[in-house]
């Protein structure tokens, strides 16, 4: 036994026991951690050139514009980050706002009880996770057809509903979600704002993040991206956490609804069509990596972000026609992506 | 040493699955502080066996006593709750996660909010200093050791679930001598604690340095249980090999011709090997000669054919066809020198099943001309009617579908697909494996008759007696060496080759 601990069968050398590694060591940045930190910097680097090349960037009514207007992509983000984190995809997230957008919408104008609305918006997503998550863990449908087809019957029934704008009445206590409140009085109208929709999506981004990383649930997760095969003869519960996966996705997909329909105020069929490939743009972008295992929901944070001060800056610089816009995203997709190949090609090499 | 109750007790198990009888009145009995070894041929029902304990397959018969009470687990998960572990050949574990992770993973230590890292970290190290690994850092990435630390990792999973039974299956494949000796010392400490453990494994060297007892399965029947001290290794082989040699020997054509040894050989390879997969080996093929390999499973049959073919790149060694010298570095190079491969593994890698029994004949020639010379319709029919009279093959309808042809007459078309491109050089990887006798005596009597027409063959084949009657010489291996070649004469046996393996020294 003591012939074990003394020639330990370790690594190719046969070197002794590596030195547990110093804090300093322990602060370089992991492979995993790249792709995310490099979203940290490309965010970090935006700002400071939007900030050189139009100014009134680093002001509190832009930093408060930015989350407000982004609070239910950060939503939508958070929710595809556990299904890439396992390897699936969920496309259905946006039409599912849609049906949930306008079934809340008619309803409040129908007198119904304010909150009844708000629990049915969300569980409303919730329904159509489940049923994507069936699909998938107990058809065989992979995951792209299966939100795929979910995503249809969202927008059918969408339509069947109303192809018309729905106006949610002014006084309507879900407006009031959206109620803007003055943390930071600034100068003239650069205050510092949050709206209670803000604070749900950070509540979600925490609540994501805690499970993840501090409870079994996450963990499993982690593993079946790794690889769902080990994760399932480790003995894990795989089918429950897949289904759960879809149903988060789809539950935070009706709570953007909310969000977005006391910001705006209306609902529309066609409200959110293409949000579901802005959401996994996020993710990607946020160091996630599409085949699964690896990834960050903070980092999901910084790429809704990165996307909406893209908006931004290209709304501010002017010269740059607003249909761009896809053109530029794609473009910093694309990078992300390169990125991770080259992460996982250098992994695959050590 | 053994306890005398046993933990596991599996009686009268049988499985069916449609068409085969995977395992027929097993019986098997594991005992705490135990090393007990499975042994069989590859489709012997070992793996079956285990599946069928770890309740992945059903049972149609017989009965599972688990710690006295009868049991049956619906998965690897539930088996694991009940204290049995498995471990496979493929690490199963999540490279993207630490070591600490992975050996902690579904029995995380948590506290008031959630998962408690540091404990969590710490009784992954604990786990670990158990199997003398205490200087792996838990916080470290699992992809940053090697893959017997990984096997050893995955081991210690079933010491944090306090696994009463372990259950080892081919560990030690991908293992050097050095890492086996590592896993061997993790399984004694773990068998003086009490733990109950199934190995399988190939080696026979491994198996008579780790195993207290062995049970023997051939053909999905029990052959017996025996004290692996009491039972020699040729005792050993002839109980997994069978002694029923006599049901083939009217078959094939033992030639009893002998090559012109002093004629330089057609094809010569000296020092061939790969690193991690044989050994470097000399090797040569005389024109018209069949050079048999013989070795059981893992020895590095295949592997070495594989090498010739350009399938896998050899790492050292010189390669000399016809006198010049020649690099064979890739399949599309074997081709080009004449040398062609057939797999053993005729489902994935051979037969393409949704296409017609013409289409899958002269995929090989069509390769070698390159797609922009297509062969036409008329010459296509030409080879068809060629390769299906002369190698026989029922029905010989070429626009059927192959995989509505029987596994010999797959066999067959595959062997004519490879004849089609008129090789020199002909590798048959186990070409009459899992097919029935007639066939089987049909493609014995066509490497014969390609022989006698001058073409060099290398024949691979689990089945011994095979070997003996249709090879003139005959490379024995062991473990991912060449441990002797024998040239074959009357007095040749397949007895002579199981001596041959059982006494050869052990592993350096």
């Amino acid at each position: 036994m003591s012939t074990l601990i003394e020639r330990p069968l370790s690594g190719p050398s046969g070197s002794p026991a590596p030195a547990r590694p110093t804090p300093l060591s322990r602060l370089k940045p992991k492979l995993e951690t790249l792709p995310t930190l490099a979203a940290v910097v490309i965010f970090i680097g935006m700002i400071v050139y939007g900030e050189i090349a139009y100014g009134r960037i680093v002001q509190f009514s832009t930093v408060s514009n930015l989350l407000i207007n982004n609070s239910y992509l950060i939503i939508l983000a958070v929710g595809l980050t556990f299904v890439i984190l396992t390897g699936g995809v969920d496309l259905s997230v946006g039409a599912v706002i849609a049906i949930s957008s306008l079934v809340g919408v008619m309803l409040a104008n129908q007198g119904w009880n304010p909150i009844a609305v708000v629990v049915l918006m969300i569980l409303i997503g919730s329904a159509f996770g489940l049923a994507s998550g069936i699909l998938i863990q107990f058809f065989n449908v992979q995951p792209f057809i299966a939100t795929l087809a979910m995503m249809f019957l969202a927008r059918g029934l969408a339509a069947m509903l109303s192809t018309t704008p729905e106006r949610l009445a002014d006084d309507s206590p879900i407006r009031s979600l959206s109620t803007e409140w003055k943390v930071i009085d600034g100068p003239k109208i650069n205050d510092l704002v949050i709206t209670p929709t803000v604070l749900i999506a950070a509540v979600v981004v925490i609540v994501a993040f805690v499970v993840l990383h501090r409870t079994r649930l996450g963990r499993t997760v982690y593993a079946i991206g790794g690889s769902e095969q080990s994760a399932l003869l480790m003995g894990l519960p795989v089918v429950r956490t897949k289904l759960l996966i879809y149903v988060i996705s789809g539950t935070l997909a009706g709570l953007a609804a909310v969000v977005y329909t006391s910001k705006l105020g209306i609902a529309q069929n066609i409200t959110g069509v293409g949000w579901e490939l802005d959401a996994i743009a996020a993710v990607i972008i946020g160091g996630t990596l599409l085949t699964g295992g690896a990834g960050f929901v903070l980092g999901s944070v910084v790429g809704a972000l990165v996307l909406g001060l893209m908006n931004v800056l290209i709304t501010r610089d002017g010269s740059i026609p607003p249909e761009a816009t896809t053109i530029i995203t794609g473009g910093i997709l694309l990078v992300f992506v390169l990125l991770q190949r080259l992460v996982v090609s250098r992994k695959r090499k050590t | 040493m053994a306890a005398t109750e046993p933990i596991v007790e599996m009686s009268d198990i049988s499985i069916e699955f449609p068409g085969v009888k995977a395992l027929q009145h097993v019986d098997f009995r594991l005992f705490p502080g135990e090393v007990h070894t499975l042994m069989g041929e590859n489709g012997a029902g070992k793996s079956t066996l285990i599946k069928a304990l770890t309740g992945v397959y059903k049972i149609d018969g017989g009965s599972i006593r688990v710690a006295g009470a009868p049991r049956s687990f619906s998965g690897t998960a539930d088996a694991q709750s009940a204290g049995i572990s498995t471990v496979y050949q493929e690490v199963n574990l999540c490279d993207n996660l630490t070591i600490g992770e992975n050996v902690m993973l579904g029995h995380e230590v948590r506290g008031h909010f959630g998962i408690n890292w540091a404990k969590t970290h710490s009784a992954a190290h604990d786990a670990l200093v158990g199997l003398g690994l205490g200087h792996l850092d838990t916080k470290q990435p699992l992809s940053s050791i090697s893959l017997a630390l990984q096997q050893l990792v995955a081991i210690s999973r079933a010491m944090v679930t306090k696994s009463k039974v372990l259950i080892l299956d081919e560990p030690t494949s991908s293992l050097d001598a050095n890492e086996v000796e590592g896993l061997f010392a993790v399984m004694r400490r773990l068998r003086d604690q009490g733990v109950a453990i199934l190995f399988v494994s190939h080696f026979l060297d491994q198996v008579y340095a780790i195993s207290d007892r062995l049970t023997v399965l051939r053909n999905g029947e029990f052959v017996g249980e025996y004290r692996t001290s009491e039972l020699d290794r040729s005792q050993l082989i002839s109980k997994m090999i069978g002694k029923d040699f006599g049901a083939l020997a009217a078959l094939g054509s033992n030639r009893g011709r002998t090559v012109d040894a002093d004629e330089p050989a057609f094809y010569s390879a000296t020092d061939l090997g790969r690193k991690g997969s044989i050994d470097p080996v000399d090797i040569q093929v005389h024109r018209g000669e069949v050079v048999g390999l013989a070795g059981l499973l893992g020895s590095g049959r295949t592997e070495l054919g594989r090498l010739m073919y350009g399938a896998d790149r050899p790492d050292t060694g010189e390669v000399t066809i016809g006198g010049t010298t020649v690099e064979v570095h890739s399949p599309t190079a074997g081709l080009a020198k004449k040398i062609a491969f057939s797999t053993e593994n005729r489902r994935d890698e051979g037969i393409i099943g949704d296409l017609t029994v013409r289409e899958n004949l002269i995929v090989a020639v069509q390769a070698r001309r390159g797609w922009a010379r297509p062969l036409s319709r008329r010459e296509q029919n030409e080879l068809c009617e060629k390769y299906l009279v002369s190698l026989n093959v029922r029905p010989a309808d070429p626009e059927l579908p192959i995989k509505n042809l029987s596994g010999g007459n797959q066999q067959k078309v595959l062997l004519g697909r490879w004849l089609a491109t008129q090789p020199e050089l002909i590798i048959l990887d186990e070409p009459t494996r899992g097919i029935d006798i007639g066939a089987k005596a049909e493609i014995q009597e066509a490497i014969a008759t390609l022989a006698e027409e001058g073409m060099s063959v290398v024949f691979i084949s689990s089945e011994l007696e095979e070997v003996v009657r249709l090879s003139e010489r005959i490379v024995v291996l062991k473990d991912h060496r060449k441990i002797g070649e024998i040239v074959n004469g009357p007095e040749i046996t397949a007895e002579t080759i199981v001596d041959l393996i059982a006494t050869e020294g052990t592993t350096p």
